[in-house]
């Protein structure tokens, strides 16, 4: 019986292993997934920064995305005009160019010398962890929260802090992958054109009164900029200045006369905000 | 036993990682974030109703009939094993889009003990083919409620000032051994309660 019972086992163990595995051998022959040669050779162009601009996951991602999925082959910003050549050539498609590039701006101006500020904030230096304590620790909840949670996601060093704890884009570095975007939690930084001369450097949607007795820098809605550069496609809603930047009009007028200052030119790094006196303290 | 009480017995009262301790491996490993995290369980899930059915069957069609029961656990891996490839390569083949969701998971899931646990807890527990079948899906649920649970607590730790010796692993472990010890609080004396 007991030879019987090891004969059973032997037999039934290797039965059901040589079925399962010639089973899986023919299975693996009849679904097999082909994979197109072209994926990885766009895979190769693309520059591999995985930064996500064109909306797939990963340059991976994007190249099955241009191959199977017939996406566009000018989304890769990082890329620039270079790759979107190779690729068109690699896929028979002509090189149509993407339009003008897009990069990240901080709509925001505000540090401790002309904002208020409701609480000292002592927690761990992340603009999303901050945001859960009341919307960050400045009065304005539509600031930079100045905890530099964009310049640890920017796959490119494209943003920096000055020394008076404000954020700036360098626009000749940045990608334009719009991670920084994401992942600002009060939406304070905005993507403008690479050729934009001048940007409303304010965020606030709260009435003028409001925003002045917070900040000295912010947007109060005064409409002054409409009227000074009707050219320079200035709109005023809810309390902010924005503007469209399809019209190409002057904006030095508007610049000038901004009671503000809060409209200020794009490409320079450090800016000519009047000092504030460092009267304004932490509200008791 | 009805299948409501199988139910709410594997979700909650034996929650497989919670109070039965198996799985632990990816409720540790694939809790850091909350997509991953879902994804896992709803692979183990899928895995735990696949396995149940097949061990069943391999269960009540070979072994008893040879009398060879005592070989259940190298038969139930093996057979597992190969179910999982299988459903490895259909997936793919039909449909990419869910293949990119579990198809990293299923790998890790193929010897995983809560996968074999189910298979033997059915048996042990006498379960006919649908009892096994929902025991399995039960199961996967509740380790997808413990593993969701875990990946959204550890996503606001990541948040928190811990001390340097903690963070990471050793709040994830804590932070389970409570967790574990809420979940006593589902004994059988509830299911007596609720289903008289």
């Amino acid at each position: 019986m007991v030879f019987i019972k090891i004969f059973y086992a032997f037999i039934s163990v290797t039965l059901m292993g040589g079925i399962l595995g010639i089973g899986l051998a023919i299975a693996a022959r009849l679904l097999v997934v082909k994979k197109d040669k072209r994926v990885s050779a766009v895979e190769e162009i693309l520059p591999g920064a995985n930064c996500g601009a064109c909306g797939f996951p990963g340059c991976s991602g994007y190249a099955e995305g241009i191959v199977n999925k017939d996406a566009d082959i000018n989304l890769c910003s990082p890329g620039g005009p270079t790759v979107l050549a190779k690729i068109a050539e690699i896929m028979g498609k002509e090189a149509a160019s993407s339009g003008e590039k897009m990069v990240a701006q901080v709509h925001c101006r505000g540090n401790r010398d002309t904002s208020v500020f409701s609480y000292n904030y002592k927690g761990i230096e992340d603009c999303n962890a901050m945001y859960s304590m009341f919307g960050g620790d400045k009065d304005c909840k539509y600031s930079c929260l100045a905890r530099g949670s964009c310049i640890k996601v920017c796959p490119v060093d494209a943003i920096s802090r000055d020394e008076k704890n404000r954020i700036w884009v360098n626009k000749d570095l940045c990608i334009s992958c719009g991670k920084c975007v994401d992942v600002c939690p009060t939406g304070a930084i905005k993507m403008i054109p690479y050729s934009a001369d001048a940007i409303v450097a304010c965020n606030s949607l709260d009435k003028g009164g409001k925003v002045k007795k917070y900040c000295s820098v912010g947007c109060i809605g005064c409409k002054i900029c409409e009227k000074k550069s009707p050219e320079g496609g200035f709109v005023v809603e809810n309390f902010l200045a924005t503007i469209n930047y399809d019209m190409e009009g002057d904006r030095s007028g508007a610049m000038d006369s901004c009671p503000a200052k809060c409209i200020i030119a794009a490409d320079t790094a450090e800016l000519t905000i009047p000092e504030v006196e460092e009267t304004q303290k932490v509200n008791e | 036993m009805s299948y409501i009480g199988i139910i709410i017995t594997f979700v909650f009262i034996n929650n497989f990682i919670l109070t039965q301790f198996l799985g632990l491996c990816p409720f540790i490993g694939v809790s850091k974030d909350v997509e991953s995290a879902v994804g896992m369980g709803f692979a183990v899930t899928f895995v735990m109703a696949m396995a149940s059915i097949a061990s069943w069957a391999i269960y009540h069609y070979v072994l008893v009939p040879l009398d060879i029961v005592f070989l259940q656990t190298i038969s139930f891996i093996l057979v597992i094993a190969a179910l999982v490839q299988l459903v490895e390569l259909v997936i793919q083949k039909i449909s990419p889009a869910l293949y990119k969701a579990l198809g990293i998971f299923l790998p890790l899931i193929t010897t995983n003990c809560a996968v074999l646990g189910i298979a033997i807890i059915n048996v042990r527990n006498d379960y006919n083919a649908l009892e096994s079948f929902i025991a399995g899906i039960a199961a996967g649920l509740g380790f997808l409620l413990a593993i969701l649970l875990m990946s959204t607590i550890r996503v606001k730790l990541d948040l928190e000032w811990i001390p340097k010796s903690f963070r990471g692993i050793p709040i994830a472990f804590v932070t389970g051994g409570l967790m574990a010890l809420a979940f006593m609080a589902f004994d059988n004396a509830l299911l007596n309660n609720l289903l008289g």
